[in-house]
């Protein structure tokens, strides 16, 4: 067993060859579970805002309203991340005229890819409040903006807190996906040191995927711990 | 940026003739995958049911830890460093599997050439990784549909003098199996879509071969839109197989 070679690079693994310096982001060259994590949080904060736009639009009745959303949500669906991922990596070059860096090109696609997943979350969450919250907003006079804005989408959201967990965690394990067009994130740390050192390959591989366990089954169970919770003060429909 | 459009690329000759090979890949290792998928999957729910303790801590191991890692350093552990894991002699046969294909063969006036390449150490890998990395996810689905049916429901029907097995196979199973059966529908396109990651480690699927595509013809944006456009309808026609589904055997239960 080769663990020393886990040990001199676990350091590696965490936040990469990152440096400090005096120049604004003050850390550069940041890598390893640090650049993974913070892949995951751009993209579930991206995906948050364009998955509530989806889900609403979703709900809405008006067709050139719905029809797009539809299409948005069911087409990333049906594709693999990783396709998705190819895919704007060379079509982002076409559009903006120059090339993109390969991280802000995974941060993009993550934000699209669990924008669509979210956007499903929040239609199903809204959905399941029972119709008489927005009968009842309706008829004390708010507007429909308003009844969805103060009544409908506080409660939703919060029911929904255990689902964007889960859905966090899944786009934990997804930055994975970074490393095939070469973002230096946990899983090309471990390609890296693997290929350099060749004889730990079962130490290093054990090491990046109990990283990522830790990270995961964590939020997992305050996820699950949540819904325990959460699920006590719903409104019902008795 | 100027980029010209060439989509009657796609069309014919060798780009054509690599996406379909791609498309049977991937058909092949999802089918394979999913089939061994679920025998493990069903073994580890029936591992988390029995009343033997140790078995119970092992399956929710096993589903806690393969639901909680990535399926790409999954497979990656699973072609590099396996050798720990999977006993030298079938390793061994394994790599050399790839001696023994028979090569090129003509049948039906049609010419196989890589079609058909089921075995080969790559293929197998995927197959593994994939079906270890989904049955961890049906072993839940199936678990959360038993355990969806009131607990009384099984307490009655053994009251009644069925044995455990027989309250399993009569009571419990012919209703939960019509609530599991669609997030299984949907863990197989999950799985269909998780086979494209087989391609970092050299499978030839659908994918492989679309940036195979964007390498030798320079057509990116074509190669990966023609992918796309397979994995859609796949993923159609499994979505239309749930709705049939739903519609003729879904029967709302009453409590």
């Amino acid at each position: 067993m080769h663990w020393d070679i886990v040990i001199d690079n676990f350091d590696y693994f965490l936040w990469g060859a990152a440096k400090l310096d005096g120049i604004f982001p003050y850390i550069h060259n940041i890598g390893g579970l640090a650049a993974a994590i913070i892949l995951a949080i751009a993209g579930i904060f991206g995906a948050f805002w364009i998955g509530l736009a989806a889900g609403l639009m979703r709900l809405s009745k008006k067709w050139w309203i719905k029809y797009p959303a539809v299409f948005y949500i069911e087409m990333i669906r049906g594709m693999p991340l990783l396709l998705l991922i190819f895919w704007f990596f060379f079509l982002a070059p076409v559009l903006l005229g120059q090339s993109l860096p390969a991280f802000t090109t995974t941060m993009v696609c993550f934000m699209i890819f669990t924008g669509a997943y979210i956007g499903e979350i929040v239609r199903a969450g809204v959905v399941a409040l029972p119709s008489g919250q927005m009968e009842a907003a309706r008829g004390s006079g708010l507007s429909k903006y308003q009844a969805m804005r103060f009544v409908i989408l506080p409660q939703a959201l919060r029911n929904m807190i255990p689902s964007f967990v889960n859905q966090f965690v899944s786009l934990t394990k997804d930055t994975s996906l970074a490393s095939v067009i070469g973002v230096n994130e946990l899983t090309r740390t471990g390609v890296q040191v693997d290929n350099r050192e060749m004889i730990g390959s079962f130490e290093v591989w054990i090491t990046i995927a109990a990283l990522y366990f830790v990270v995961c089954y964590i939020l997992t169970s305050i996820s699950r711990r949540m819904e325990a919770q959460l699920s006590r003060y719903q409104a019902r429909d008795r | 940026m100027a980029y010209n459009f060439n989509w009657e690329i796609m069309l014919s000759g060798e780009p054509a003739q690599w996406m379909w090979e791609g498309f049977v890949t991937t058909l092949q290792i999802s089918v394979v995958a999913l089939v061994l998928a679920m025998l493990l999957g069903i073994v580890i729910c029936v591992l988390r049911l029995t009343p033997f303790k140790p078995l119970q801590w092992f399956s929710l191991a096993y589903v806690e830890f393969f639901r909680n890692t990535p399926l790409l350093v999954q497979i990656f552990f699973w072609y590099n460093a396996s050798h720990f894991v999977i006993p030298a002699g079938l390793n061994e046969w394994m790599n050399d599997l790839y001696y023994w294909f028979p090569g090129p063969f003509s049948l039906f006036g049609h010419e196989y050439i890589g079609e058909w390449m089921l075995f080969n150490v790559e293929f197998i890998t995927g197959v593994i990784a994939l079906t270890v990395y989904s049955a961890a996810f049906i072993a839940e689905e199936i678990r959360a549909g038993i355990f969806s049916i009131p607990k009384n429901q099984l307490e009655a029907s053994r009251a009644v003098g069925l044995s455990f097995f027989q309250a399993y196979r009569y009571v419990i199973l012919p209703q939960a199996l019509r609530i599991v059966i669609p997030p299984l529908i949907s863990q197989a396109l999950n799985l269909i879509k998780n086979s494209s990651l087989c391609m970092v480690i050299g499978v030839t699927d659908l994918m492989f071969m679309a940036s195979q595509v964007e390498s030798y013809y320079g057509a990116p944006f074509e190669a990966f839109s023609a992918a796309l456009l397979i994995y859609l309808l796949i993923s159609l026609f499994v979505s239309i197989c749930i709705n049939m589904y739903n519609k003729h055997f879904m029967i709302q239960v009453r409590y």
